[in-house]
């Protein structure tokens, strides 16, 4: 495998314009909500009123009689072929499961969930008919938050399910490293946080959408997912079709963030419509349809306690989350907190650490990944705890961190939760993040206004992160009992007029891999990039990949796709020393031509190579008539980015208003492609991570109703609600893989929540404000200074 | 069913809607605009922003029939011949999109801003385009792409010889709705 590129056209590390923009910006798209078809029939579904409800009765006729109505259905009217919608992380072996039917047949356990459906020539007759169906339930006790869920005598979620009667609980998840007894019991400081990491809508821009059309015995879907290839193979998995009878295609998918990481009720539902209609479906969401049925994310309260000696030493770290479930366990439900829990440690170093997961049901859209999937909460708890353990010793919140994190010359290190980070220096990032952040001088300038008794504080908040992507190594995943593997193909194949066509498992939407794969096959077949073609998402086109997610695409897919370009290399070389009367080991390849070593002879391009293989007059003895390869990269170990994020927040303490003005973030992605890519996806991250922060919540009534169910009222930032980024990079590469790339996807996010609301509560501080529940909204922030001022609590004394 | 006449992306149409009918549904289903996108059902998100007589306005929250007589234009009309709208432009070379779904709405909105100020500040693009979400970018290059389309903008209003059909929809614009803008003064970029 070639470490460094051997032709020197220097494409990795340009910041080249994408090729994806073209047809983007000219309105050429191809979304799934785009895709006509002769016939097509529109789907719409009625959705239950109720967080938990038995259903009594369905009648669909009325709504057969609507103008334009093809066929309406009950839950009841699929229950038969519907099967179970999947869960393919069943986190421990007594984990309770139940059945997911996409479209319900005897209960209904969260607001949204689909209880029967119109088929109609249209989208406007179908929404018409709805009104016409009948549906009668009988309401049964919502079930709302977590911590009433698991007391006695509470409401089941799922009653008679057969498992773990009486009880809410999912499932529980322990784990424990090292004496942490006697690392809390010996410990000078031991400092007890809740914190609460609120539900958050993922909100991809594309709505979510479906479109199906029968082939014969076969079957077509077009849907705006992540994972095209995890859909086929679930679909085949839930509906008993063939596998190889359904081609899942995603078009152009605008955003995803891991909302599109699922098996949906709808696809499930489109394809067995398509199937009994005989003719294409289309179903595509409103907004608030998505808002309440595409899953949800974050939904835990942390009990993180941390023991410490006085000089700042951190000896011991225990967990105890409760994780919102929802109703259902979906795609990854169960496992994204147990991602988490081997990120709770952080980049630090500590004797003992125990972590305990519950997992909890309620009457609640399922919850599932979004951005970071589990990291984010971890890093949140440890960035936040180990702040107010600082403030607990009264030394500087860096230099606690310094005495505890792992240092450059430690690495590789295996840290107290299992995980060997392979590369990084903290060092590094944070003097960086300091000098352009002027850390001492916001400090100085923070000193002066606590002084003066200014009504708007400064505040200063700090993450030093790291994180686990590039999912995933296949093994590790199986003994974390996830039910396929994490590995990823490419396919390189030269056409005989020497352009090049890349076939890659990864499916992007947005991120850019048209043009990085470009960047990197230019450089490993000295080919120029406009000759390279990237295809993907189409599971007939790009038939093996595990897709996108868990910033995998680029450590994982992107190796593939340089295995493959090496596989190529070697068919080549043993061509042209043929066609060049040479030994294989005299030959040198650089810029896309192979040369003699040592002589003056004519050089042979990987071109012309390309068409003698494919004219195959005259090939060496028992080679192929084709210069093409692929392979599948398997990673022995996850990826470690890392960084130092830094936040400047002003809060106004009469009004309670937060305003960010100035973030610094130096991240240690390893190797970079393309770095426009790269800090347009730390600018995304640091948006969504950000909007946590101060922003987003999710939030349901007792009943169960989703409140924040429209953009007016779920506040997703706009341009006028965040500031510019000071960006820079340090680079130490991954040692796991040839590129040396760790991700970037989820960095952004992962980072920038605690050290947003690390500034707030630092801002406050004088007040005695220790902690502020996210989103720090103006109300909340306002509160908190008053109830903060009428303890007598304020250190700030005449004010 | 109310009978309109609309000009699209420079083509008259003569049509039966249903009076309920939203623009936007119009637009993408029974003329096949797909170009524009739906991305919520509250005005919130922008993403189906389009020209109407060179105002913006958010295609999802106008009725097919309130288009009688009036002349829209779609992300779809910004190129001409192949050559890329200024702010088409500034979008690719500033990588001011990931995923792309906002971005006809956003560069249509971020005309229409253009329109009543030609050399905004980051903080007045940055209020300007309140009314468009993105998701993917944190907005940061978005802002630079308007302010790099502004500056070419300015500069191709202040020599009207060197005019390209490019310029043909904001130029349009102006026309119809008020004096033409003053040009840039001085420097071009900000």
């Amino acid at each position: 495998m070639t470490m460094a590129p051997e032709s020197g056209t220097d494409q990795v590390g340009s910041p080249r314009l994408r090729k994806e923009d073209a047809r983007l910006i000219t309105g050429q798209t191809e979304w799934t909500d785009n895709i006509q078809q002769t016939g097509m029939l529109h789907v719409a579904f009625l959705r239950s009123p109720h967080a938990h409800a038995r259903i009594t009765s369905v009648d669909t006729s009325a709504a057969m009689q609507q103008p334009g109505v093809v066929a309406a259905y009950s839950g009841a009217d699929f229950a038969d072929e519907q099967g179970s919608l999947p869960c393919a992380w069943p986190v421990t072996e007594d984990m309770l499961l139940p059945a997911h039917p996409p479209m319900a047949v005897d209960e209904v356990r969260y607001v949204g969930e689909a209880v029967a459906c119109v088929v109609a020539r249209d989208a406007y007759s179908a929404a018409d008919a709805l009104e016409a169906l009948d549906v009668e339930f009988e309401p049964l006790p919502a079930v709302i938050d977590m911590e009433s869920a698991l007391a006695e005598d509470t409401p089941l979620v799922h009653e008679g399910s057969g498992q773990g009667q009486g009880s809410n609980k999912a499932f529980e998840w322990p784990m424990a490293v090292g004496d942490v007894d006697s690392a809390f019991e010996g410990a000078d400081i031991v400092l007890t946080r809740r914190y609460h990491q609120q539900r958050l809508i993922p909100a991809a821009m594309e709505p979510r959408s479906v479109v199906c059309r029968p082939d014969g015995d076969a079957f077509t879907l077009w849907s705006a997912t992540q994972v095209p290839h995890i859909v086929r193979l679930m679909l085949a998995m839930t509906t008993g079709i063939p596998e190889h009878k359904i081609r899942v295609i995603a078009p152009d998918v605008g955003g995803g963030f891991g909302s599109k990481l699922q098996v949906t009720a709808e696809e499930v539902l489109a394809l067995l419509l398509a199937r009994r209609l005989r003719k294409p479906v289309k179903w595509t969401e409103t907004r608030t349809e998505g808002f309440q049925t595409t899953h949800h994310g974050r939904d835990q309260i942390q009990d993180v306690s941390i023991a410490a000696d006085s000089d700042g030493r951190i000896r011991g770290l225990k967990v105890d989350l409760l994780a919102d479930m929802g109703a259902y366990m979906m795609l990854v439900t169960p496992g994204v907190p147990i991602l988490g829990a081997f990120m709770f440690p952080g980049i630090y170093k500590m004797d003992a650490y125990s972590f305990h997961c519950t997992g909890v049901f309620t009457t609640k859209m399922p919850t599932d990944a979004y951005r970071g999937a589990g990291r984010p909460e971890a890093t949140y708890a440890i960035e936040r705890i180990v702040t107010e353990l600082a403030d607990e010793i009264g030394m500087d919140p860096m230099e606690l961190r310094r005495r505890n994190w792992i240092t450059h010359d430690e690495f590789p290190y295996t840290g107290i939760a299992g995980l060997t980070y392979d590369s990084g220096n903290y060092e590094a990032a944070t003097d960086r993040a300091v000098e352009l952040f002027d850390y001492d001088g916001l400090r100085a300038e923070q000193r002066r206004r606590r002084e003066s008794g200014d009504p708007v504080q400064l505040g200063i908040g700090i993450s030093t992160y790291t994180e686990m992507c590039g999912l995933a190594p296949s093994r590790v995943l199986g003994q974390l009992s996830y039910g396929a593997g994490g590995w990823e193909n490419a396919a390189v194949r030269m056409l005989p007029t020497g352009k090049v066509e890349v076939v890659t498992g990864t499916s992007p939407h947005g991120q850019g891999h048209v043009t990085s794969w470009s960047q990197i096959v230019a450089d490993q077949l000295g080919v120029p990039f406009e000759d390279v073609e990237v295809l993907h998402g189409d599971t007939r086109v790009a038939p093996k990949g595990m897709d996108t997610y868990g910033s995998r695409s680029l450590v994982v897919g992107g190796t593939a796709v340089v295995q493959a370009c090496d596989r190529v290399l070697d068919k080549a070389r043993r061509l042209a020393a043929h066609m060049m009367e040479a030994n294989e080991d005299d030959l040198e390849f650089s810029d896309g031509r192979f040369t003699v070593r040592g002589t003056e002879r004519p050089s042979t391009s990987l071109q012309e190579v390309a068409l003698a293989a494919f004219a195959a007059h005259d090939l060496p003895e028992g080679a192929e008539a084709s210069l093409d390869a692929d392979a599948t990269f398997d990673p022995e170990n996850f990826s470690y980015p890392h960084g130092t994020h830094l936040c400047a927040v002003e809060v106004d303490t009469e009004t309670g208003q937060v305003s960010l003005r100035s973030y610094t973030a130096v991240d240690d992605v390893g190797t970079v492609i393309n770095p426009s890519i790269v800090d347009g996806q730390v600018h995304g991250g640091l948006a969504q991570g950000i909007a946590q922060a101060l922003f987003e919540e999710a939030v349901y009534d007792t009943d169960g109703n989703l409140v924040t169910s429209t953009m007016a009222d779920y506040t997703v930032p706009t341009a006028a609600d965040l500031p510019d980024f000071t960006l820079d990079r340090t680079t130490t590469p991954a040692t796991t893989n040839p590129l040396g790339a760790k991700g970037v996807g989820e960095a952004g996010t992962i980072a920038s929540t605690p050290a947003v609301v690390g500034a707030v509560v630092d801002a406050l501080r004088p007040f005695g404000v220790r902690d502020m529940r996210m989103p720090c909204t103006p109300q909340r922030v306002w509160r908190a200074v008053a109830e903060a001022r009428e303890a007598g609590r304020s250190e700030g004394g005449q004010r | 069913m109310p009978h309109i006449r609309v000009t699209v992306d420079g083509v008259s149409y003569d049509d039966q809607v249903e009076a309920r009918r939203l623009l936007v549904h119009y637009l993408r289903e029974q003329l096949g605009k797909v170009g524009t996108p739906v991305g919520c059902d509250t005005t919130n998100c922008g993403a189906c922003t389009v020209l109407m007589d060179g105002q913006s306005v958010k295609s999802c929250s106008v009725l097919a029939c309130q288009a009688d007589g009036h002349d829209i234009t779609t992300v779809e009309a910004l190129a001409a011949d192949g050559d890329l709208h200024p702010i088409q432009r500034a979008f690719h070379e500033t990588h001011a999109l990931q995923c792309g779904y906002c971005t006809p709405g956003m560069m249509m909105a971020a005309l229409d801003l253009l329109r009543d100020n030609p050399d905004p500040s980051d903080e007045e693009i940055r209020e300007g385009l309140e009314g468009n979400m993105c998701r993917c970018t944190g907005y940061v290059n978005i802002v630079r792409a308007v302010r790099e389309a502004a500056a070419v903008m300015r500069a191709t209003t202040a020599a009207p010889e060197s005019e390209s059909r490019t310029t043909d929809v904001p130029q349009q614009v102006v026309r119809e709705q008020e004096p033409a803008p003053q040009a840039a003064s001085g420097g071009a970029s900000s």
